[in-house]
């Protein structure tokens, strides 16, 4: 063992960040990247040559993330981009979505695998409609981790007394709009990013602020499954079978290949395959057909059983007793993600884990404003659309509530046609 | 009985864990993947996530090698070699074949053929009808790259359209295609540099000899340091300095590993993996900065690149 690896590891966790250019997002992240020596300084030499071009006083940290021609161009952030930067004992995801309304599509992308969210507010403005939507979203999509940002505090003269304030207002709205009423984690933190004020190191003018800075809040969230009592879900993507192998030990061996989603697995446990129900005792838990005993959640491993069952791509294992429901109805939240409207008429594929089916659109409940939440009546969707919709399938669904379970809860909508991603969908 | 979860895996056990979950979705999905190999540090860690995939099993796809002819000798000694290894098959198609058949058309002869591999790479995926290449590149790597879906879609001309890429929810891989278009897919989109070379040190991979800090004749070039007079298996030898450069022996090591023409190495004398995770830490330059040469032409030239094929 090295030196380094001494270190304990805490494993990583995706944040996303929530908010425009104007309330400081990219000064943010650049501040983020640059205090725990990430950006380099060949490529801050780059963006001082690109920010003095463009006529520029200060470096334009934006830049560092906005990362194709046409957004260079227009000076605008098209697509989610994904930053990486590690502490040493953590190692850290950005996806930093624009924040605008018509990009609803990329924020519900970069949430689908945050644990954690910063909502960037800026002190100045105080609780705005783009905050509403961002806190929706992150609501929606069921991010585990919320943190408030309050920005820009140094050009309200660090004053306690308004940041107190925007904490009660945004405390008014989530409690009115029943946002993160499961007793989520939400956590606030007056900042200011540009002067570096509670982001990695603690703020002098603001002693009347004692919680933990960002990057304390984000060295110690719990990683999405830490502490939580889940169900195994095993949906298998592949099935190994070497019979062909010069080696007669192997001709048996029916290794069933997937990540573990939720729960964990050890050899001796009694799991059930679905669809078919049928049972059996795990045999031996492998990682590139070394046995490793047991498996933990997010752990990609191979599980062998003690009898032969038929299984293949789609199906999954479970524990016995903790089935979920199978099912050719589904409710759910749909985001849709394509310029092509929604059709009724239309049959779509669904893949929800490993497994795809047909689906119908059987109705659509209500559309959902995501500035004010209100409840809209709609019969399709445009993109950027979130609507509550039902749908049948030729194929049952093993399925958890979004809200128990992201890995089995969620599901992506394909146009059969250009076999393009055009919905998201969260199972009610 | 639910399971309270108390573990959480270290960076590098995620990190793998979703590489292998990557690539067992495109053994699921695609008919006829392949994966390529170049010898290179990264495509290195990529055979060994698929022997955690896909062992006691053979890979369920082969191996893959575009060679523009002009690679370190040492790089396709090793690529054979560890295909050897593995068991595995690979096949080389080579950008030399391609300019036979009039393909590729160089604009002067000591040209860097990098960006000619995506031509002679559309040639083998016809060739082969491969519906999906699994490659080793990197977010962190390039700008244009932080963008990049880990399953992409390339149509039929194996473009890349930034502007109009598949939205990529949860862990949902989405590589369908029509026959003709296939996905590039990107199992280690989520590493870095570092991540790279500390799952290098933790697996004990091996590597070749051109990572590690050697003596080798170079010229200055323009702020980079190039190597000269470097023997080719055929006899040639390529990177004949220009009149006036002088020629100075310094230590050095290679971060990446490409087309001879447009590659640099930097100053080092890291010569174990330990010392180059340790200096890695450190740097402050990055990664294609130092050592790509075709990546300085302008901002945009990998996206470009991307856009005409290339991984």
């Amino acid at each position: 063992m090295s030196a380094h690896e001494n270190i304990q590891d805490n494993g990583l966790l995706r944040f996303m960040t929530c908010g425009s250019v104007d309330d400081g997002k990219s000064t943010l992240i650049g501040r983020l990247l640059y205090d725990t020596k990430t950006i380099l300084v060949d490529t801050l030499n780059a963006i001082e040559k690109t920010s003095k071009k463009r006529g520029m006083e200060a470096v334009d940290l934006s830049l560092l993330t906005d990362g194709l021609q046409a957004e260079r161009e227009q000076g605008i952030t098209i697509d989610v981009a994904y930053r990486y930067f590690s502490t040493g004992t953590r190692k850290y995801i950005i996806a930093d979505a624009p924040g605008h309304e018509q990009y609803t599509r990329n924020m519900v992308t970069a949430a689908s695998t945050a644990d954690l969210a910063i909502i960037l507010i800026d002190a100045r403005k105080g609780v705005l409609t783009q905050t509403r939507r961002h806190s929706y979203l992150a609501h929606l999509v069921n991010i585990p981790h919320i943190v408030v940002a309050v920005n820009k505090m140094d050009l309200i003269d660090f004053d306690q007394a308004k940041f107190d304030a925007i904490v009660a207002d945004y405390k008014a709205f989530i409690a009115k709009m029943g946002l993160f009423a499961d007793g989520r984690d939400i956590q606030f933190i007056p900042m200011s990013a540009l002067n570096g004020d509670n982001l990695v190191d603690r703020s002098e003018v603001m002693s009347w602020y004692q919680g933990p800075t960002l990057l304390e809040l984000l060295e110690t969230a719990p990683s999405a499954h830490a502490g939580r009592s889940e169900a195994f879900r095993f949906p298998v993507q592949f099935v190994c079978r070497p019979q062909d192998s010069a080696n007669p030990d192997l001709h048996d061996y029916r290794g069933f290949q997937g990540r573990i989603e939720s729960g964990a697995v050890k050899v001796g446990d009694l799991l059930a395959a679905l669809p078919n129900g049928r049972e059996s005792r795990v045999k031996a838990v492998q990682i590139g057909g070394v046995d490793i005993g047991e498996g933990v959640t997010e752990q990609s491993v191979t599980i062998l059983l003690e009898d032969e069952i038929d299984i293949s791509r789609g199906d999954m294992l479970v524990k016995a007793g903790e089935q979920p429901a199978q099912q050719k109805e589904i409710d759910a939240m749909l985001c849709w993600l394509s310029e092509t409207p929604l059709s009724p008429a239309r049959t779509y594929l669904i893949r929800h884990t490993t497994r795809t089916s047909k689906a119908k659109l059987t109705g659509v409940a209500f559309k959902v404003d995501v500035n004010s939440q209100e409840h809209v009546d709609a019969t399709t969707l445009a993109m950027n659309d979130i609507a509550k919709v039902g749908f049948k399938l030729a194929q049952p669904l093993f399925a958890d509530p979004y809200s128990v379970n992201r890995a089995t809860g969620a599901f992506i909508v394909i146009d059969e046609s250009n076999n393009n991603t055009v919905g998201a969908g969260m199972i009610v | 009985m639910m399971t309270m979860t108390k573990q959480t895996l270290s960076h590098l056990d995620w990190l793998e864990a979703e590489a292998i979950h990557i690539m067992r979705e495109v053994a699921g999905q695609c008919e006829r993947p392949v994966l390529l190999f170049s010898g290179g540090k990264d495509s290195i860690c990529m055979l060994r996530i698929a022997e955690k995939a896909f062992r006691p099993g053979k890979f369920p796809f082969p191996l893959m090698h575009i060679d523009t002819g002009h690679n370190y000798q040492e790089v396709v000694d090793f690529r054979d070699k560890r295909a050897a290894e593995l068991g595995e098959r690979l096949i080389v198609r080579s950008v030399e074949d391609s300019m036979k058949r009039g393909t590729v058309v160089l604009k002067t002869p000591d040209e860097s053929r990098n960006k000619h591999q995506a031509v002679t790479l559309l040639e083998a995926i016809a060739e082969f009808e491969f519906d999906c290449c699994i490659g080793g590149a990197r977010r962190d790597e390039e700008k244009a790259r932080a963008k990049e879906r880990v399953m992409s879609f390339r149509d039929e001309f194996g473009s890349w359209d930034p502007k109009n890429q598949r939205p990529e929810l949860w862990s949902l891989y989405n590589a369908r295609v029509h026959r003709g278009e296939n996905i590039r897919a990107f199992p280690i989109s989520n590493w870095t540099e570092m991540d790279v070379w500390q799952y290098i040190e933790r697996e004990q991979l091996e590597l070749p000899t051109i990572y590690f800090a050697h003596t080798r004749p170079v010229v200055m070039r323009q702020g980079a340091i190039v190597p000269v007079n470097v023997p080719l298996a055929n006899g040639e030898v390529l990177n004949q300095p220009k009149a006036g450069e002088a020629i100075i022996d310094l230590e050095v090591r290679f971060r990446t590993v490409g087309d001879i023409p447009c590659t640099a190495p930097v100053i080092s004398d890291a010569d174990t993996v330990e010392k180059i995770v340790i200096e890695t830490a450190t740097t402050t330059i990055t990664e294609r900065g130092a050592t790509r040469l075709d990546d300085q032409t302008s901002e945009a030239s990998m996206e470009q690149r991307k856009k005409e094929g290339y991984f």
